[in-house]
């Protein structure tokens, strides 16, 4: 067990600057993850050859997996940094931002975009108010279950970080904000507008430039069935084909 | 000037803010929404278990009256229990809206809603999804607000922080002023009403359940302000979580609620204390009760597993499609951190700091003592009483995000003049200030780092002022937060810049936790009683007599200032603690 985590950070303070990576030693301790090593370091700020340096800037919130914000890439694999435990991870261990989206500075990403997505398809029942109106319908366990499967997404990026075909060049919404529309789909109130998602995720940057590669089911730390979303939204938007090009 | 539309600015992204948010848009009124993450990645995300609401489909004579003295009994009788009774009638309407809205919740065979056991009650009250419950309501306010939003009605900030609000000279509040998180840019916002619902102030104690955003910073700047805060030293200690050295993972109650058992080793034989010392309610005590019971067997009696501090809390025996379909959540978070799974070895845990009963003080309307800010959520000190019933967290959001709203609107109606029309004098003297106190730190080049003076904080915090307190470490503890208080004036942050500089906004956020730590800590000082998770062992009764009141904190120059208040016990009259 070797008794200090080395780890190497990939800074760059904005946009513009050029990047360059720093190396670090934190004292070792069993379960010890990503997070707790970062801590460490905003008390030295030092690298590991006693170099001054600044803070490095990330984000994290929850530390359960559960609010998705300190997804990064560690040992070229993105992921949740609160879950990944040095015990884990080959030495030393490497740090970066999503490549994916706009940098902020050092492993800070800015993922606006994909909440403007959500927008886009309309992820929402399309309630009236929210005037008490009595129980809602029924729904089956077997339904619940898979809607609880989908609606556990916490936009964390993964899925646009590993699709090929999310790019500079390319809008492409990715498989998340497709899998929310299915999720909208399927409840008996979200239905109601379900052509119009249908029509959003039909439109340019929308399912078409899906490429089938798979990685996004692959790589998804909630295990949701992301290529089944798209199959149905596909299905869906060809069932639908002709209602979608009337525009009724 | 021509008088404008009033408008509201809503602080906070989670549960709260988003019903208080969704609530206003419907009435047309203008909201910005300020929250320091995507609303998505609040806090309420992690709560776990459920939410309760008396809806009685069991057959089992449940009741909103029962659910109330539930609640005020769980709480030992400090919650004004007017409010606590609207809340408990309220909540199974709040139970068909999010279903309506799409909440996952569970079902029974037959496609109804399912409930499960909590702690503090013997009825199936308890409304979840999955173990995600807090995430999946979170969404579905997040979604409506996005509905809203694309109408126009809502305009979110999203990476700003509050830093202050914006009084004028009759304190009358007229907006806010905020940190943009990215590019330190600090700008005021005018509003006639703020809604602050900014959750509890977790991170006082470094390590606790709640979320790295939990700072309390904008409640200790209010307090600052002369926002009166309530019952501070009232802090809930969740009996089981998951130690760990950046936070305390939460085991929720609903591992116990479907069958989670509580033991140790004693004399080489598991051991069921909790059954053992409460037949009735066994594993499902309150969280005071549990949290105090788990101390005296690893502390006091020194038979914690291994000679630690730890118990198991074992959910083995239950079925493995019981546990996949209502804790799986939970059930992954430990496998993902500790590495062994639930569903066959009993897990190792110990209770952690997780929820603060106290906090900003509100009338019966939700409004503070300045006129045009209102609280909401954690951050306000109204439902909960010295103790926090399972799965009234939740509730309590909504109830008090939508009377925010409400009164929100009768507000405006009185308000003669809007925030548009008077001066924008106090708002730019507001902002100047906060520019200058963020100079100022950025401009210290002393020897002190803020990360170990919180870790400094927390340590104390932690050790002094959670399960069982002592006079005379809680003085010491204060003692400590002055020193701390004065050290940080020589902070040095290791970061001259003006872009996504954290440090800066961590030390800002600092200054605030050790103003919101000392109320904790000498209003835990002052109540020489034990009531709820407030326990002395000095003074190990409660004290209906010289404590049936409400702690209220008035920050002044020369540190806090304390007053009592009397507390509502029409509906229902005090009585022996006894579970």
């Amino acid at each position: 067990m070797p008794e200090k985590v080395i780890f190497r950070v990939k800074r760059q303070e904005s946009l513009e600057a050029k990047p360059y990576w720093e190396e670090y030693r934190v004292p070792y301790r069993p379960y010890l993850n990503i997070i707790t090593c970062l801590q460490e370091t905003r008390k030295m700020l030092k690298t590991f050859d006693s170099r001054p340096t600044t803070p490095i800037a990330w984000e994290s919130s929850c530390l359960e997996e559960v609010c998705g914000v300190c997804t990064m890439v560690i040992n070229g694999k993105v992921r949740q940094a609160c879950s990944a435990l040095v015990d884990h991870l080959q030495q030393p261990i490497t740090l970066e931002p999503m490549m994916k989206f706009p940098l902020v500075r050092d492993l800070v990403v800015d993922r606006s975009r994909m909440f403007q997505n959500l927008k886009r398809v309309k992820a929402w029942v399309p309630l009236k108010d929210t005037q008490d109106q009595g129980p809602g319908p029924k729904i089956l366990p077997k339904d619940q279950q898979i809607n609880y499967a989908l609606s556990r997404c916490f936009s964390c990026g993964a899925c646009l970080e590993v699709c090929p075909q999310v790019s500079e060049r390319n809008n492409f919404i990715g498989a998340a904000i497709i899998s929310q529309a299915r999720l909208f789909n399927r409840h008996p109130l979200g239905a109601e507008i379900k052509l119009e998602r249908l029509r959003a995720l039909a439109a340019e940057g929308g399912i078409e430039d899906c490429g089938n590669a798979q990685n996004c089911l692959a790589i998804c730390p909630k295990e949701i069935p992301l290529v089944d979303s798209i199959a149905e939204a596909n299905r869906d938007i060809t069932l639908n084909l002709v209602r979608l090009m009337r525009g009724t | 000037m021509q008088p404008q539309k009033k408008e509201a600015v809503v602080v906070g992204g989670g549960l709260a803010g988003l019903f208080a948010t969704i609530k206003l848009g419907e009435r047309g009124i203008p909201v910005k929404l300020f929250s320091v993450v995507a609303c998505k990645r609040s806090h309420s995300a992690c709560a776990q278990g459920g939410i309760n609401a008396s809806v009685n489909t069991k057959g089992e004579g449940d009741s909103p009256r029962i659910h109330f003295e539930e609640t005020i009994h769980g709480g030992d009788y400090l919650a004004n229990q007017p409010m606590v009774m609207k809340m408990c009638e309220k909540a199974p309407s709040y139970i068909y809206l999010l279903d309506r809205m799409g909440v996952a919740f569970n079902r029974t065979s037959g496609g109804d809603l399912e409930f499960r056991r909590f702690g503090g009650t013997k009825f199936h009250r308890t409304a979840f999804a999955g173990s995600t419950t807090g995430q999946q309501m979170l969404y579905a306010l997040d979604e409506q607000v996005r509905r809203l939003e694309s109408e126009g009605l809502v305009t979110r900030y999203e990476g700003w922080e509050f830093l202050s609000a914006v009084i004028d000279d009759s304190r009358v509040a007229r907006g806010i002023v905020a940190l943009n998180l990215t590019n330190l840019e600090i700008r005021s916002f005018r509003a006639d009403v703020v809604i602050v619902a900014t959750g509890g102030p977790g991170m006082v104690y470094g390590r606790s359940t709640n979320s790295m955003i939990c700072t309390g910073s904008a409640a200790g700047s209010l307090y600052q302000q002369g926002v009166w805060y309530a019952n501070g030293e009232f802090i809930q200690v969740h009996p089981t979580s998951i130690p760990g050295e950046d936070k305390n993972r939460l085991i929720s109650e609903a591992v116990r609620g479907e069958g989670g058992r509580v033991w140790t080793y004693k004399e080489g034989k598991r051991w069921y204390f909790l059954e053992e010392w409460y037949p009735k309610f066994g594993n499902l005590v309150p969280r005071d009760i549990a949290s105090r019971a788990i101390f005296k067997v690893c502390r006091e009696m020194k038979l914690g597993v291994d000679g630690q501090d730890v118990v198991y809390l074992d959910i083995s025996h239950v079925s493995k499609e019981i546990l996949k379909d209502r804790l799986a959540g939970i059930l992954e978070i430990y496998e993902k951190f500790v590495g062994e799974d639930p569903s066959k070895v009993p897990m190792r845990v110990f209770p952690s700091v997780h929820y603060s009963m106290g906090g900003i003080y509100v009338d019966s309307r939700q409004m503070t003592n300045i006129p045009g800010i209102l609280a909401c959520g954690e951050c306000d000190y109204q439902y909960h009483g010295a103790n926090r019933l399972g799965a009234n967290s939740l509730l309590s959001c909504l109830y008090g995000g939508e009377l925010a709203a409400e009164q929100t609107v009768e507000y405006f109606e009185k308000l003669s003049t809007d925030a548009g029309s008077v001066s924008s004098k106090w708002s730019e003297q507001q902002r100047k200030l906060e520019v200058e106190k963020l100079e100022a730190v950025l401009r210290s080049h002393g020897r002190e780092n803020p990360y170990a003076i919180w870790e400094e904080m927390a340590k104390w915090m932690t050790d002094n002022v959670t399960v069982i307190r002592y006079n005379e470490k809680l003085k010491k503890t204060d003692e400590k937060l002055l020193e701390l208080k004065e050290r940080l004036r020589h902070v040095n942050v290791g970061d001259p810049t003006h872009w996504a500089n954290q440090a800066v906004v961590f030390t800002r956020q600092l200054q605030n936790m050790l103003e919101l730590a000392r109320v904790i800590t000498i209003g835990a000082l002052r109540r020489n009683e034990s009531r709820g998770a407030h326990y002395k062992p000095e003074f190990p009764d409660r004290d209906d007599v010289n404590w049936l009141h409400t702690t209220i904190a008035k920050w002044t120059p020369e540190g806090p200032e304390f007053s009592k208040e009397g507390v509502n016990t029409t509906l229902v009259q005090p009585k022996e603690r006894k579970y």
